[in-house]
Formats: structure tokens, C-alpha cells, sequence
């Protein structure tokens, strides 16, 4: 049986693509058969940010309206085994959804893939619906700060009463929350919402934390999911928020300021 | 800690307004979005009968419904009347 994982949160530029890619890549590293799904119809860019924008020849649009099948359409990951991206259209209109189409090609990827990851555009329009509707669980990305949290607690209540299994009667959705752009030194300055403040006002579970962090830039830069910079406090964070979306218990990092040693103080670093 | 951080932290930082501020949004938030949405509607409604009588503003008024089981679902309805004039 296939998951189905919707990447959500309300806000634009909160780190939905990004996280999408990361997390995609993380669950692909670990063994299991993945597809990433752009559902930012219009606005494609998970493409770009997985690096591999020069091999679309099809898109989701296109395989929704029968104009070409999934194996023509999905894009097979360079770098990774086991993952692959399902890329948005550019050109036609938000409507080309329709439920009906995106539950066909869901359930043909069901058939072959473990994890389904869709990458939900920002807003509460039809194609951010779409993306939450099929969901069995959902990873909702969210910055320490006011707007953010305010939209992700709008996308909850979507979540548990817009959805399929809020529809059909099902168990709900299972809510996870990601926080990014996290900075440690602020939050210790009071300039910064912290993790706990954020998980009182949500209340929901924590899965993730992500520092701010130079190397998101850097891998968005060069079209490579930061996951894969294992040298970096981001790439560890989505690493170690992998494990804890396929159960294991990992210890939260990067919460706290770095203690700089006297060496450090002198020399900088 | 140094006498700094005692005067900065006697003072209210930014992330507790925001804490705040969310906090009482979101609550406000949430109530509406589980009720139905005739519940304005006839917020305003009782709000005009009783206007007849006692002259009250909407801030005067407060409607909210609230599910206690799958059976039962209690109205609540908060009317405050001015002290003078009854």
C-alpha cells in the first residue's frame, strides 16, 4: 500500500518545494520507492529545484487528459535510486485537476511506489485542495513566525474537514509539523517564535525542525535537494525528519545556540 | 547572567506579542470555523429582536454553538444588556 504525503502549508516561500525534495530524496536514500508529485499548476518549479528542469517532456496535466502515460511522464532521478519526479504543467490552467484525474493517476502510482509526496502549491485555491485531498498524512511547513502559523492552522482545519477521509469517515490525516528557518539565536534573543511556542499554539506533532540555514540556498542554487549536503545543519535536520516520518526516535538538533570555544572567539568560525 | 539580560529580560520581547496575538487569533479562528455557517446570520437576527426592546451593540452579543456528542449540541448565547436602561 502506497502513503500518500501531502507537503502543505498555507503561506507561500515557507520551504514546501524544498522540503518536498528533501524529504522525497531522504525516503528514496532509505530504500523505499518514491514519486514526487508538482501539484503547482502554473508555477512548476520543483523541477528546478530537483535538477532535473532540461528532462521535462510531459507533465501531470498531460497524463491527467491521456495525452501521454506515466511511464513517458515521470522524470528518474539522476542521483538517487528508487526516486522519481512527477512534474507540473506550465502553460494550462489551475482547472485541469479535476478529482476524478489526479485519483486515476494516484492509484496507478499506488500500484508501484511506497511513498506518494505531493507538493502542494500555496493558498487555499483548488490546486492546494487537490493536493491534501487523496492524503493519508501531511507535513505541514511552517516559519517561526506570525503569518506562517497563522495560515498552517487554516490548512489543519482543511485538512481534517476537506479531505477524503474527512469526507468518507476515515481515521483523519496524520499532521506533521515541519518548522524551517529556524534560528536558534534569535529565538534565544526573544525575536524568535521558539519550537515549543509554535507546537502550543498548532498542537500538533513535531517532525521536523530546520535552522536557517546557507545551504538551502546553495543546493537550490545548483538544483540539488540539501539533503543531499550531508555536511550541513539542513541537510542533517531533513535527514534526521526522514527517520522520525518512517518512525524511528531521533533526537531533535540544531535547537540551541552553538557554544563557541575560546579558539573559535579569537578566530572566528 | 549578567545585569544586561536581567534588564532585557524584565522587559516583553517580540516573540511573546507574536505568542499572543496567535494565540488569541487562532482561537477566534477555530471557533468560527467549526460552526455552521447559519450561525452570523442569526447572530444578527437575535441581534435586531432584542434591538426592539434594549438598545445593544453586536459587541453585546455572543453566539456559539458547541457539539458535546454526536447527539447533543448546545447553543450558547451571551447577551450583555447596558446597566442603565433595562
Amino acid at each position: 500500500m502506497a502513503k500518500i504525503i501531502v507537503v502543505t502549508s498555507g503561506k507561500g516561500g515557507v520551504g514546501k518545494t524544498t522540503s518536498s525534495a528533501a524529504i522525497g530524496t531522504g525516503l528514496a536514500l532509505k530504500g523505499h520507492k518514491t514519486v514526487i508529485i508538482d501539484f503547482d499548476i502554473g508555477l512548476r518549479n520543483l523541477d528546478l529545484i530537483m535538477g532535473c528542469e532540461r528532462r521535462v517532456v510531459y507533465d501531470f496535466v498531460n497524463v491527467i487528459n491521456g495525452e501521454a502515460n506515466l511511464k513517458q511522464t515521470l522524470i528518474k532521478d539522476k542521483r538517487t535510486d528508487n526516486l522519481f519526479i512527477l512534474p507540473a504543467s506550465q502553460t494550462r490552467d489551475k482547472d485541469a485537476l479535476t478529482k476524478e484525474g489526479v485519483e486515476r493517476v494516484l492509484n496507478e502510482l499506488a500500484k508501484d511506489f511506497d511513498f506518494i509526496l505531493c507538493d502542494s502549491p500555496a493558498g487555499i485555491e483548488a490546486g492546494a485542495m487537490m493536493a491534501l485531498y487523496f492524503a493519508d498524512e501531511a507535513v505541514v511547513v511552517t516559519n517561526p513566525e506570525v503569518s506562517s502559523v497563522r495560515d498552517s492552522d487554516r490548512i489543519l482545519g482543511m485538512l481534517s474537514s476537506k479531505s477524503r477521509r474527512a469526507e468518507n469517515g476515515q481515521d483523519a490525516i496524520k499532521e506533521h509539523l515541519l518548522l524551517t528557518r529556524y534560528n536558534p539565536e534569535r529565538v534565544e534573543k526573544g525575536e524568535m517564535l521558539s519550537v515549543e511556542d509554535v507546537k502550543e499554539i498548532l498542537s500538533i506533532d513535531l517532525l521536523g525542525v530546520i535552522p536557517e540555514s546557507q545551504a538551502v540556498l546553495n543546493a537550490s542554487n545548483s538544483g540539488q535537494p540539501v539533503i543531499l549536503d550531508t555536511d550541513s545543519d539542513a541537510g542533517q535536520a531533513y535527514l534526521d525528519t526522514v527517520e522520525r516520518l518512517l518512525g524511528e526516535k531521533v533526537p531533535f538538533r540544531f535547537l540551541t545556540v552553538e557554544k563557541k570555544g575560546l579558539l573559535k572567539r579569537i578566530f572566528g568560525g | 547572567m549578567s545585569l544586561l539580560d536581567y534588564f532585557r529580560s524584565s522587559k516583553k520581547t517580540t516573540a511573546n506579542t507574536a505568542k499572543e496575538r496567535l494565540q488569541i487569533i487562532v482561537a477566534h479562528e477555530r471557533r468560527k470555523r467549526n460552526s455552521p455557517d447559519y450561525l452570523p446570520q442569526l447572530e444578527r437576527d437575535i441581534l435586531e429582536v432584542i434591538r426592539k426592546y434594549v438598545d445593544i451593540s453586536p459587541e453585546d452579543i455572543a453566539v456559539s454553538l458547541e457539539k458535546r456528542d454526536n447527539e447533543l449540541s448546545v447553543l450558547e448565547l451571551n447577551i450583555t444588556f447596558p446597566d442603565d436602561k433595562r
